[in-house]
């Protein structure tokens, strides 16, 4: 499978990978068909995500879209980090095969999740 | 094979000089070809590759048998152009018998035996499993249909050049080989026919092969393969328990140095050259990737390596849940293969697999 070079930075080199002690907010989501899992940790402040951190057990594409999505939303608000697609984080990482985008959708489901309980 | 191309690019069939100077070199791959698997040579009928040979053979015992009966025994083991090419049969009216594998991944022959009926017209159990490795009690079961009258085939694609092949003591009527999985060239293929076996060519033409496969025969493949295979022939007592020490060491190495992790079908007889390693807290696909950024080329029965997303479906018949499928990787050995490049994998996946698990959420440091 050929990956484009940005994605296999972020696979071999993940950016905001680890836990937060005491984060606002907590979310562990899995891909029921493949196995892969990944669990988000935040730290908000008034509207806006302060700090981010991420784990995640899976291919290549799922911990590389994990990170870049981890890293991305550092600084957002809740509003635009909800509106992140798994398109967008795949686009930045120079596009996925049809059959993983699925992977992705890890970092989306798990940002809603983690902002479920905010307003 | 170049010269094939530039000098003896002579049609095998024809009668001038050029076309038999062709048919010479035809004649010398298939004994080579024979030689390897103890048959006779117009046992031997060259194919495209494993797939065909798998085809031809299925296809052709069902459809000349089908006055006598349509049920056909196979296993959940075997590779798709088998398992695909039996699924397909089924939708053409004929009744397969799946059976199921020990953890080991091994096939019991009394299971087969239970398994023939009135109607039964072929048994297929393949000679070694490609993923794993397990070498299934072919001779066994090739008594039990001798003694039932039933055809038997067997894909020896895994096995053929790895270990010794007879396919007399096999018992088998049809054997499937592939030049590509001895150092041969890709595309080319053969199928043992045992003389006397009814079976229904499945292309037409020129009647070429005997009148079993038509087409014109790809000679320089051909040539390329009897190369190969004499050279398997002669590997077998110099180069394979070699491969065999250097699978053990590579084994025993990643054992060493990395927890929590298992060999499948450790203790079953085994290909001396397969070695399927499940990992757990790290995903296949991952560490694929992470191999072969460092020039280590190994595959991995993960759902994540699949275009359809499942895991192995040999993994899951031997009892692994997805989950644990989705950690397993395959290393294939090869004569080539040296002491270094084996210590080098035992020095680098150590290190991945350490990376990775501190990446992942359900780990947890011993």
């Amino acid at each position: 499978m050929a990956y484009a070079a940005k994605l296999i930075d972020y696979f071999e080199n993940p950016r905001c990978a680890g836990e937060i002690e005491n984060a606002d907010a907590v979310a562990q989501v899995s891909n029921p068909v493949c196995g892969d899992v990944m669990k988000l940790w935040l730290k908000i402040e008034l509207d806006k995500i302060v700090d981010a951190k991420f784990k995640a057990q899976g291919c290549s594409a799922a911990i590389a879209t994990s990170s870049y999505a981890t890293e991305m939303i550092i600084g957002m608000n809740m509003k635009q980090a909800r509106a992140i697609t798994k398109e967008n984080i795949a686009d930045a990482l120079g596009g996925l095969p049809g059959s993983k985008m699925h992977c992705s959708v890890l970092a989306c489901d798990a940002i809603r999740e983690a902002l479920k309980g905010f307003a | 094979m170049l010269p094939v191309f530039t000098e003896a690019y002579g049609n095998p069939s024809s009668i001038h000089w050029y076309g038999q100077h062709a048919k010479a070199l035809l004649d010398e791959a298939r004994a080579q070809v024979a030689r390897l698997i103890h048959a006779e040579t117009s046992e031997i009928v060259f194919v495209s590759g494993g797939t065909e040979a798998d085809n031809l053979a299925i296809r052709g015992i069902a459809e000349s048998q089908k006055a006598r009966g349509r049920h056909i025994i196979t296993t959940k083991i075997e590779h798709h152009a088998v398992l695909h090419t039996c699924k397909d049969l089924e939708k053409q009216g004929y009744e397969v018998t799946w059976l199921g594998v020990s953890s080991a991944g091994l096939v019991d022959p009394e299971e087969v035996r239970r398994a023939i009926r009135p109607d039964t017209i072929l048994i297929s159990v393949m000679h070694a499993n490609n993923e794993i490795g397990t070498i299934q009690p072919i001779e066994e079961i090739g008594q039990i249909a001798e003694t039932a009258d039933v055809y038997f085939h067997s894909d020896g694609v895994q096995s053929t050049g790895k270990i010794p092949v007879d396919v007399k003591k096999l018992k088998v009527d049809l054997y499937s080989i592939s030049a590509h999985k001895i150092h041969g060239p890709k595309g080319v293929g053969a199928l043992f026919i045992r003389k006397g076996t009814a079976l229904k060519p499945q292309l037409t033409g020129g009647g070429h092969e005997r009148s079993r496969r038509s087409g014109t025969e790809n000679v320089p493949g051909i040539v390329g393969f009897g190369v190969a295979a004499k050279m398997a022939n002669e590997g077998l007592t110099s180069e394979m328990p070699r491969v065999k020490e250097l699978r053990d060491r590579l084994e025993s190495g990643l054992k060493k140095h990395i927890e929590l992790i298992h060999v499948n079908a450790e203790n079953a007889p085994r290909l001396p050259n397969t070695s399927n390693i499940m990992v757990d807290f790290a995903e296949g696909e991952g560490l694929v990737i992470s191999l072969d950024l460092k020039g280590i080329a190994v595959s991995t029965g993960s759902a994540c390596s699949s275009g359809s997303l499942e895991p192995s479906h040999v993994l899951t018949a031997i009892g692994k849940t997805p989950d644990e499928a989705h950690g397993s990787l395959r290393f294939s050995l090869n004569s080539m293969n040296t002491a270094e490049d084996v210590d080098y994998v035992v020095e680098v996946l150590p290190r991945i697999v350490e990376r990775l698990r501190e990446l992942s959420p359900y780990y947890k440091r011993a």
